[in-house]
């Protein structure tokens, strides 16, 4: 984890093991027989995580494309393919962590060049693209997440941190340096896409009084 | 049938057609650069647009565009033609302007359509994409800035030849079409990416930088490196071969090539006989023509008939090979072979030694047994003909040989001639395919030939065949798959009498001819054999050679040539031979008028009225008969049936004949292939 991803090396060999194997059988069950083929996407996600898990860095080296060609008889290029159609794949090795920062219009807007910025200033990086000199970060841009009530956004891994600014990107990031987890979610309090303080509207009660005109009949529903 | 309008003209097409090949029916030309007839739709290069009445007012795409009855389309409308200047504008946006130096200039569809819907001008004034160039191994050259995404190499590798390694890779802007993973191209079919490349972006390594289309003479001619006969057109400037490109032949090779008819050209300048030899105290030395003839005159002298032979070899034009043979009879020798393999082969019937079922016949066939043949490297065209018809469906094939990757699936029924029996037993699986099957087929190479049991195997095969009927009226399902371009024409005007060639290797003669014959162990022959080596390459028979007469090579003389399916084409004179060289039948002609036994033919009609008299099949060129099986009976059985494995005759599928051997181009191929050749030698 001390190397930089830059000075990683392309893999000799790929094996998929227990844990991605009964991933994979969950997988090829999914489709009809013959068309395992139809498990491309699902086995280079297998593949790319077992990478995370056993060398810290989540990339799809081409020895784990050609396992993948080979779990499924398919020919290589095909899954070559795919693997670097879908910027969800890495074909180059990754930092521990990958800061995937959303630049699009509404969180651009609520100021996610700060959240660029924080990255750039904890992780040494120049821009997006880069890694980290001690192998912990790499940050990308991406396309909208998704998540525009709670701009700006930053994903890392498979988890999203919401209503993010400069500070608090730069506590997000000390803490993953330090080991720790934090929770995902909104980093200012808000419930789920809840407006920040508290609801605004629908605040009555929502049950009626029963006034005797529209008595309705017990255990109506 | 659907009846189509286009512009006008009512045309009637099958339904299912598309709209494009609607508007070829009624003689419009439409513009394209994905849509390949023999490959499947991709419809992403938009520049097919039509317009079609009564439908969305938008313009479609022609190639993608299913007929109707009754529908109307136009294909030069203010709005078509607005739709593909767009569409031009575009492609030329990241192409670059290197048309002065692209190899494809002249013959470049994208420079030819420009013309009709480019614009004057770029309107992009941004930087243009740069991409990286692939290494698809010595004969593809690649420069994919100017790839235009048309993906017919990728279809083309995939579907015809079989390999899928090209793909396009990352999307967008950053999309390449290439293979990711950097290797030499593992087909025997790459040279066609070339002619299918609409653009500059797939050219010819060999060929790059050395001409332009319009200084080229082209000669249309028959390909012999293998026996497959594929239509080629020659193309020379002066006195050098520069190109050889196929020629459409739907019956033979459709309108592709094999990479060594192709690329093996740069043989025919290499370790040439361009001038007389003699040995003279055991070293060759040069000589004039009337020298040599002098000495074989000299050596001839009292020497019986019965004590001469003669040896066609693989690449021997028919015109040629009835030469030597009237020669040999004047000398009063019938001691003429051309197996030089020596194959097994009963001559008492055309229909023992043809590929009687016929090329395009495999498409008819419903199930298919290979027999000791490789025919991916025997004759790559067949097997990408095979392929054709593997992939229309319900096609069982079996393979009794060396296992190999033939591209598509097969089972593999064992190794060794012996596993035939479970199949004449009916025990095997596939002995129930074959029964089923209507029009059922066999091919038996010459890996089951070239053996001391080939006559038993070869008898065997063809009573399966008769059991399996295979043998009916109206089919013919027994192939021989031969593997040189000479042999059928050789048997057929019975260049197989007398002496085999192992007797007269082995000192069963004191003079002995060899007509370009190079592909056995001449080392061999004892020395007070005397050898006459007339061919075109310096190759194994002119090492042994006592007298070298330098003849003409396939490019360089008009030759007749029967191919293994028994067509009988011709091949045309491209250029002269070089030095002192001479067509190989009038070095015969010369020398029979020499030794006072003059042959009775001085033009090429005459030696041609001559093979006709010989064999009446010469008589009948490009055209080919289908016939089924009118007698059932089998070849002539000899011996029992060995339990070795067959062997692959084809070690190396880049050098099997003199020319390919000389060729800087093949040995490129052979080392960058060698891994894969090694393992299969194994």
């Amino acid at each position: 984890m001390s190397a930089a991803p830059s000075d990683r090396v392309e893999p000799t060999s790929f094996a998929f093991d227990d844990h991605s194997h009964a991933a994979i059988d969950v997988a090829i069950a999914k489709y009809p027989p013959g068309k395992q083929a139809s498990a491309v996407l699902p086995l280079l996600d297998i593949a790319q995580r077992q990478m995370g898990r056993t060398t810290g860095s989540a990339w799809i080296p081409t020895v784990a494309m050609d396992a993948v060609a080979q779990a499924l008889s398919m020919p290589p290029i095909r899954v070559y393919e795919i693997a670097t159609f879908y910027l969800m794949f890495n074909t180059k090795p990754i930092g521990r962590y990958h800061l995937q920062v959303c630049g699009t219009t509404p969180c651009w807007l609520r100021g996610s060049d700060e959240v660029a910025r924080a990255c750039r200033d904890v992780g040494g990086m120049k821009g997006y693209g880069e890694s980290s000199a001690d192998g912990l970060f790499t940050m990308s841009e991406v396309e909208c997440l998704g998540g525009c009530v709670n701009a700006p956004i930053l994903q890392v891994d498979d988890d999203y941190y919401e209503d993010m600014d400069y500070e608090r990107t730069k506590a997000l990031l000390e803490s993953l340096k330090r080991g720790e987890k934090p929770a995902r979610g909104s980093t200012i309090g808000r419930i789920g896409s809840a407006p920040t303080g508290g609801p605004v509207t629908l605040t009555s009660d929502p049950i009626r009084v029963p006034s005797a005109s529209n008595v309705e009949p017990e255990k109506a529903e | 049938m659907a009846k189509v309008t286009v512009d006008g003209i009512e045309v009637e097409v099958p339904n299912g057609s598309n709209v494009l090949q609607a508007c070829e029916a009624a003689g419009k030309e439409i513009p394209r650069f994905c849509y390949h007839e023999r490959l499947s739709v991709a419809g992403n290069c938009r520049m097919c647009l039509v317009e079609i009445e009564k439908a969305p007012p938008k313009p479609f795409a022609s190639c993608a565009y299913p007929v109707a009855d009754g529908m109307v389309v136009h294909t030069d409308t203010p709005m078509v033609r607005a739709a593909r200047r767009g569409v031009m504008e575009f492609l030329l946006i990241n192409h670059p302007l290197d048309c002065p130096i692209c190899d494809q200039g002249g013959e470049c569809d994208l420079q030819d359509q420009a013309v009709g819907y480019g614009g004057d001008h770029s309107r992009y004034h941004e930087s243009k994409r740069a991409v990286v160039n692939p290494d698809l191994g010595p004969l593809v050259k690649t420069i994919m800035t100017r790839c235009i995404h048309c993906t017919r190499c990728i279809r083309f590798s995939t579907e015809i030849a079989g390999v899928s390694e090209m793909g396009a890779t990352s999307r967008g802007e950053s999309m390449a079409v290439g293979t990711y993973v950097e290797k030499a191209l593992s087909s025997e079919l790459s040279g066609n990416l070339i002619d299918i490349c609409p653009v500059g972006a797939l050219t010819s390594k060999p060929y790059a930088f050395v001409a332009r289309p319009w200084e080229l003479k082209k000669t249309d001619s028959v390909d012999v490196l293998d026996a497959v006969g594929s239509a080629i057109r020659v193309d020379t400037r002066g006195a050098e071969v520069l190109r050889i490109l196929p020629r459409i032949n739907e019956d033979v090779n459709e309108e592709w090539l094999a990479d060594k008819s192709r690329f093996a050209l740069d043989g025919l300048k290499r370790r040439r006989l361009d001038t007389p030899w003699i040995k003279r105290d055991g070293r060759l030395v040069r000589a004039s023509w009337p020298e040599a003839f002098a000495a074989i005159e000299d050596r001839l002298r009292g020497v019986s008939g019965e004590r001469i032979g003669a040896v066609a070899g693989d690449l021997c034009d028919a015109e040629s090979m009835v030469a030597l043979k009237d020669v040999m009879a004047s000398l009063g020798s019938t001691n003429l072979d051309c197996r030089q393999d020596g194959a097994a082969i009963d001559a008492s019937r055309r229909e023992f030694y043809l590929f009687n079922t016929s090329i395009a016949g495999i498409e008819e066939a419903d199930a298919l047994l290979i027999v000791g043949a490789n025919p991916r490297t025997e004759a790559p065209l067949i097997n990408a003909r095979i392929r054709k018809r593997v992939l229309m469906g319900n096609f069982p094939v079996a393979l009794v040989g060396a296992a190999a990757d033939l591209t598509y699936d097969y089972a593999h029924l064992g190794t060794q001639p012996g596993d035939l029996g479970s199949l004449i037993e009916g025990s095997h699986a596939f002995a129930k395919a074959l029964e089923t099957a209507k029009k059922p087929m066999i091919i038996v190479g010459q890996g089951a030939l070239t053996r001391a049991d080939g006559a038993a195997i070869l008898a065997e095969c063809w009573k399966l065949a008769a059991q399996a009927n295979m043998l009916t009226p109206d089919w013919h399902g027994f192939n021989v798959l031969h593997t040189a371009a000479a042999r059928v024409g050789a048997l057929d005007l019975g260049f197989a009498t007398g002496k085999t060639l192992a007797h007269m290797a082995r000192g069963g003669v004191d003079v002995l001819w060899l007509l370009g014959a190079d592909e056995f162990d001449a080392a061999q022959i004892p020395p007070s054999t005397f050898v006459v080596y007339q061919g075109h390459h310096g190759d194994r028979g002119a090492a042994r050679a006592d007298v070298i007469l330098p003849g003409a090579a396939y490019t360089e003389k008009d030759g007749t040539y029967v191919s293994t399916e028994g067509r009988v084409q011709r091949g045309a004179m491209a250029l002269f031979p070089p030095g002192e060289a001479k067509e190989d039948w009038k070095i015969l002609r010369a020398f029979s008028a020499m030794i006072g036994k003059p042959l009775p033919y001085d033009t090429l009609d005459a030696v041609r009225a001559r093979l006709a008299a010989v064999n009446p099949v010469f008589s009948v060129i490009d055209a080919l008969p289908r016939f089924g099986a009118g007698e059932t009976s089998g070849p002539a059985v000899g011996g029992d049936i060995g339990s070795a494995p067959f062997a692959p005759v084809v070690a190396n599928y880049y050098m099997t004949d003199p020319i390919s051997r000389a060729s800087a181009t093949m040995a490129a191929c052979t080392a960058a292939h060698a891994p894969i050749t090694s393992i299969a030698a194994e």
